[in-house]
């Protein structure tokens, strides 16, 4: 016969404003297996712990229901309560009567009845719990981090510096991401390849971190603790080692018109290239699409100039498999464009700004290679049509972001603060020059940020216009942008020399790829989900994964480095042991009954079953069996509503404790709810007879 | 290709010439266009600004003359095909207001009707080559200006082409042998119906539309919409008395200049009718 | 704010006063203020300020602000509901002309089915009374066969009528929320 002990929580006044508990302590003493059954104001303060231990020890307890706040409070405190106590944790739960009743309900009879009810389903179903032991993982004590912009390299040299080993994966042929094109960094006016590189160089160097560059994650195998990375690495058709990266290769190559994805279109490139000076690795690739060899079969000028022999057009796509135990997710953003067919087609472009079609509209990452010494115009503002000065700039804001009907509803966070400063940039550099900035508002909340805007506007004399654009188009030489200003009411016609838009900060296009081989999810516009927005914003739901900068969300340089740092430190954590416990509330197949149909292994959203064979000893097959990894299993049940011959079933959670549950709710003659009363003597039960 | 065909009321009046052309340029396409019987003024734009249910409410009856001819309703005014196109779309996607609407009007409305702009007909139904192999006299490099006006693209919903940078007149003349420019105020506003009470901003945007076709060298304008042309056309002397400019580029439909390019004569598509003359330009280059 | 809903369920909650359809608007140097000041002064209950502007009697209805709104708000439809409100409420309308000619409009249509364009040009001119105006385009116009000399009527003109006497009693309920107009949707 079953021990199990009742404790009703007043919570302050949170539940007794609406519950009787005293009541429901009472009714719960009635029901059969309960020998206790008492109330508190505080059941997760110390004396409330205290009563429940002496309980325990008092009646030998062999199960606990504590009848409060929700599970996701505080199922862990009372659960190490009753742990002390020695009783098995597993063995105790908690009835919600605070979220699922008194919160929800006005005091009245029927609210205390239900909760009543809602005590008696938990008895009934603890009646039936089984003394669990959490799962024992291993865990592998290397980290995989994807990506290798800001966020990515600071991740992978916090955990580096931890200590443990680090597999950097980037998809371009050198880290640094977009900070690496930028000219100056807000609010310090920072040389942003100064501030960057002598970091690009520690993750280049550093003995605890693998670099793999012009590379991408193929599949991602296993679970927290326990994943297998298989790592792409695209052929360079250069061999790094015998690379001294001279250059010369770029010097010779005859394929010059391609537009420079690091110039954003502003400069071509060679088709072997070095992406920028201060790249790492400082080793050239060929963009085979774009290579006369690769597309023709001649020319080879590159091999020819070499002169460590380093070409190797027979290069190919190499497959690597890492074993990691937590994963870092820092894959970046991109800009949105005003372009009719841009990378994000679910998003409408601006046909109003001519879909961004003139040369001399351009974007903020365009502006910056602009303003960028190693940029196309050698850090001169020049605008991209004649390679003239421009005396008249306009800045637009919100470019997409903010913008219902586009798609975007965001704001994209940084474009405030690098709107101001390219007016500072500008006005630097051409003195007598005047910017203009079109904006809705000033979004500029850190530390020395909203100073920072005022001085673009008290000493750098940028003209702020408080209204949207409605339209640009192309008179002749100038390009005229139709605004307004809101705050005089008046419609403002300016005749602009080049136009530059604040577009929208995105996630990388076509991220969802990568994160679905991951297994974690995203939003509307592919950020990835962090675990909780306000208190886990560093760790996806799926356990192992965490996350860093833009990839997460819109945000600047400051943030994204602490978000690493915070990512990191959630990777040594999970290193810090070298066993990890996992709840064991996880799938078991009764391999009696098991008819191998396969449905539980198709269907497991996490892949965590997979097919046995039982064997004789002599080797012969007798039959196959699903075989759940408890190590992966989260215990969703989606299997055990599955299986056609009911032969899965979750430790903690079986079949037999829910019809439990059901039945003893039925038993009670079901409703809350005004109905006709029954017949005096029929279905009278414990509570009745307590009221 | 049969349609019913809504003329709407400028059309038999100040635009006669737009109506005539486009008989013309359709018989000789094979477009059947069976004018509906009955009908009765959409009311343009002073309708909605006095009450929008009422436009709905007109519209409703307007789609429903089109019964016995075809569900597809062929509309040469810009005006005109706002209106009932927008009713159209609304009712078949908001059934509150399909109901208003239709208890207002003590009409049903017929979810298969299909409002279509003579450009659309076009450009969709015969197809550019179907076009260009009834053209015997190409508008050989006869610079023109497209002019769409606001309602045949605005709101987003109603349009059948881009709606920011739409280019299914060009393609239509230019299937015909015309080059059309890239002009800045291609769909910019002429004013429309204000022509009669705010005479003064007619002529001041009218001025700044003609002023960007002749920076972009056209030679002419094309206009699809009957208000358009008639403040395009027909201002051009107020804006020499009043604002001291003069422009002296006609405007015409394009029905005009497609119904010449199919062999029509100048006397067929009334090109006379227009207030600053094409017939000149139209003489030199060999389309007279 | 609550009676434009009620009357065409535009929901100007949802304008954050970003001048766009400033920006854009043909008619603005004409206007006493752009769109933007008349949705804030909607937002606000400004009624005074509101009905005194003439912006919704410029309005030229080229739905170019509709277009390009970034909260896909239909402010040419608000336009035309701030003038059926001022009319419903007696107010006096800023500019003459244009009201006029709306009447005048509207009046031909009713009385014929169909627009006479020189019976409503010649009783624009009586009653907005500016007698001159555009008097020499009348004759050009008459000389170059633009105008029908007798009005062309339609034999649905009953059914017209009837239509716009029901539009009548329809906004009176309109404004009380008391028809399906105001159903929170944008209102394109």
């Amino acid at each position: 016969m079953s021990k199990i002990g009742v404790f009703v929580c007043h919570c302050g006044e949170n539940i007794s404003r609406t519950v009787d508990c005293a009541r429901v302590a009472k009714a719960s003493g009635q029901i059969r297996g309960v020998v206790v059954a008492k109330d508190y104001k505080y059941m997760c303060s110390d004396p409330g712990q205290a009563l429940i231990k002496k309980a325990i020890e008092e009646h030998k307890l062999d199960g606990v229901v504590v009848s409060a706040c929700s599970p996701h409070m505080h199922e862990k405190t009372f659960r190490k309560a009753v742990t002390e106590a020695g009783l098995n944790q597993f063995l105790c739960e908690m009835a919600n009567i605070r979220e699922h009743c008194s919160w929800v309900h006005e005091k009245e009879e029927v609210t205390t009845r239900k909760a009543i009810e809602l005590v008696r389903l938990m008895v009934e179903k603890v009646k039936r719990n089984m003394a669990l032991e959490p799962i024992r993982v291993n865990v592998t004590k290397r980290a995989l981090v994807i990506g290798g912009g800001v966020a990515g390299i600071q991740a992978a040299l916090d955990i580096a510096q931890g200590g443990h080993e680090v597999i950097l994966v980037e998809k371009d042929p050198s880290v640094g991401g977009h900070i690496a094109q930028l000219s100056e960094t807000f609010p310090t006016l920072d040389c942003s390849q100064c501030i960057l590189t002598p970091k690009m160089v520690d993750v280049g160097s550093h003995p605890n971190i693998k670099l793999y560059t012009y590379s991408e994650v193929e599949k991602i195998e296993g679970f927290v603790g326990n994943f297998k990375a298989t790592i792409r690495k695209k052929a360079r058709s250069v061999d790094i080692d015998k690379c001294t990266g001279c250059g010369e290769c770029q010097l010779k190559c005859p394929s010059k018109k391609i537009p420079s994805e690091f110039d954003r279109g502003l400069k071509n490139r060679t088709a072997i290239y070095i992406p920028f000076p201060q790249a790492v690795p400082a080793r050239p690739v060929i963009d085979r699409e774009h290579c006369i060899y690769f597309k023709k079969g001649k020319c080879k000028a590159c091999q020819k100039v070499c002169p460590a022999d380093a070409v190797d057009f027979e290069q190919t796509d190499e497959y690597v498999e890492e074993e990691v135990g937590g994963i870092v997710v820092a894959t970046g953003f991109d800009l949105y464009t005003a372009d009719k067919q841009g990378p994000y087609p679910d998003y409408a472009g601006y046909g109003e700004y001519g879909y961004g079609e003139d040369p001399d509209v351009i974007d903020g990452l365009q502006f910056e290679r602009l303003a960028s010494a190693s940029g196309p115009t050698g850090g001169a503002i020049l605008r991209p049509s004649d390679g003239k000065e421009p005396q008249s700039v306009v800045f637009i804001k919100c470019v997409g972001s903010r913008h219902p009907s586009k798609g975007i509803e965001f704001c994209s966070k940084i474009c405030c603060m690098y709107t101001a400063k390219h007016t500072m940039l500008y006005k630097h550099k051409v003195h007598d020059g005047t910017a203009y900035v079109f904006y809705m508002d000033i979004r500029s909340p850190g530390k020395s940020y909203d100073e920072f805007v005022r001085r673009a506007i008290e000493e750098d004399g940028a003209v702020y216009l408080r209204g949207r654009v409605s339209r640009i188009y192309r008179s002749g030489d100038k390009l005229i942008v139709k605004g307004a200003d809101t705050l005089s009411g008046a419609a403002v016609e300016i005749e602009a020399d080049m136009v530059v838009l604040a577009t929208a900060m995105m996630p990388q296009p076509g991220i969802e790829g990568l994160f679905q081989k991951l297994g974690i999810s995203y939003d509307q516009y592919k950020f990835a989900n962090e675990a909780h927005p306000k208190l886990r914003p560093v760790e996806c739901a799926t356990a192992g994964i965490f996350l860093a900068g833009a990839c997460q969300g819109p945000k600047d340089i400051p943030e994204a480095v602490a978000q690493a740092s915070g990512a990191a430190s959630k990777a040594l954590i999970l290193f810090s042991r070298d066993e990890m416990l996992r709840e064991p509330v996880v799938a078991k197949v009764n391999e009696n009954t098991c008819i191998a149909c396969w449905y539980c292994v198709e269907i497991c959203p996490f892949k965590a079953i997979s097919k046995k064979e039982i064997r004789d000893r002599k080797g012969n097959l007798i039959k196959r069996v699903a075989e759940v990894n408890p190590s992966v299993c989260t215990g969703c049940g989606t299997c055990a509503a599955t299986c056609f011959s009911n032969s899965i079933d979750l430790e903690g959670f079986t079949d037999e404790q829910i019809y439990s549950e059901i039945n003893s709710l039925m038993a009670v003659g079901q409703d809350l709810f005004p109905e006709p009363e029954p017949e005096k003597g029929e279905g009278e039960s414990p509570d009745e007879q307590a009221a | 290709m049969k349609y019913a065909y809504y003329p709407g009321c400028s059309l038999k009046g100040t635009a006669i010439d737009f109506h005539t052309s486009a008989l013309v340029l359709a018989e000789r396409l094979g477009i059947e266009l069976k004018e509906m019987e009955d009908w009765v003024c959409c009311g343009a734009s002073p309708i909605h600004q006095r009450n929008p249910i009422l436009a709905s409410g007109v519209a409703n009856l307007l789609l429903s003359l089109s019964e016995g001819i075809s569900p597809q309703i062929a509309v040469l005014c810009a005006a005109c095909y706002h209106n009932m196109k927008k009713a159209e779309v609304e009712m078949r996607e908001d059934g509150k207001k399909r109901n208003e609407v239709e208890e207002l009007s003590g009409i049903r409305f017929n979810p298969e009707v299909r409002t279509r702009h003579f450009l659309e007909i076009l450009d969709q139904d015969l197809g550019l080559k179907a076009l260009q192999e009834k053209v015997v006299k190409p508008l050989s490099e006869l610079r023109v200006a497209c002019y769409y006006g606001c309602l045949l693209s605005r709101p987003p919903e109603i349009a059948f082409d881009d709606p920011e940078q739409p280019t299914i007149m060009e393609r239509i003349l230019e299937a015909a042998g015309a080059e059309t420019v890239p002009w800045s105020h291609r769909m910019e506003c002429c004013g429309a119906s204000h022509a009669v009470p705010v005479t003064d901003a007619v002529l001041r945007l009218v001025n700044d539309i003609l002023a960007s076709a002749r920076e972009a060298g056209a030679e002419i304008v094309a206009c699809a919409c009957p208000l358009c042309q008639a403040n395009l056309d027909m201002r051009q002397d107020g804006i020499l008395a009043k604002l001291g400019v003069e422009h002296n580029i006609p405007a015409v439909y394009f029905t005009q200049l497609l119904g010449l390019a199919c062999g029509a004569t100048g006397k067929d598509v009334m090109i006379k009718k227009g207030f600053v003359s094409a017939v000149s330009l139209l003489r030199e280059k060999n389309l007279l | 704010m609550q009676e434009v809903k009620a009357r065409c369920g535009v929901d100007l909650a949802r304008c954050y006063q970003c001048g766009e359809c400033t920006a854009g608007c043909p008619m603005t140097p004409e206007m006493d203020a752009g769109p933007t000041k008349t949705l804030r002064l909607i937002q606000l209950g400004m009624e005074e300020a509101l009905f005194s502007l003439n912006t919704p009697w410029l309005c030229a209805s080229c739905e170019t602000c509709t277009a390009r709104c970034p909260n896909d708000i239909d402010i040419a439809l608000v336009m035309d509901v701030v003038r059926q409100m001022a009319r419903l409420k007696g107010k006096k309308i800023p500019i003459r002309e244009t009201r006029v000619f709306q009447d005048v409009f509207l009046k031909s249509v009713e009385n014929n089915g169909r627009l006479y364009e020189p019976g409503m040009i010649a009783f624009y001119n009586l009653k907005s009374g500016n007698l001159l105006h555009d008097v020499i385009l009348g004759p050009k116009m008459l000389v170059k066969g633009k105008l029908p000399l007798l009005p062309h009527t339609s034999k649905n003109r009953e059914k017209l009528r009837e239509i716009f006497r029901k539009a009548e009693e329809h906004e009176k309920k309109a404004g009380e929320g008391e028809t399906d107009s105001g159903h929170g949707e944008s209102g394109h």
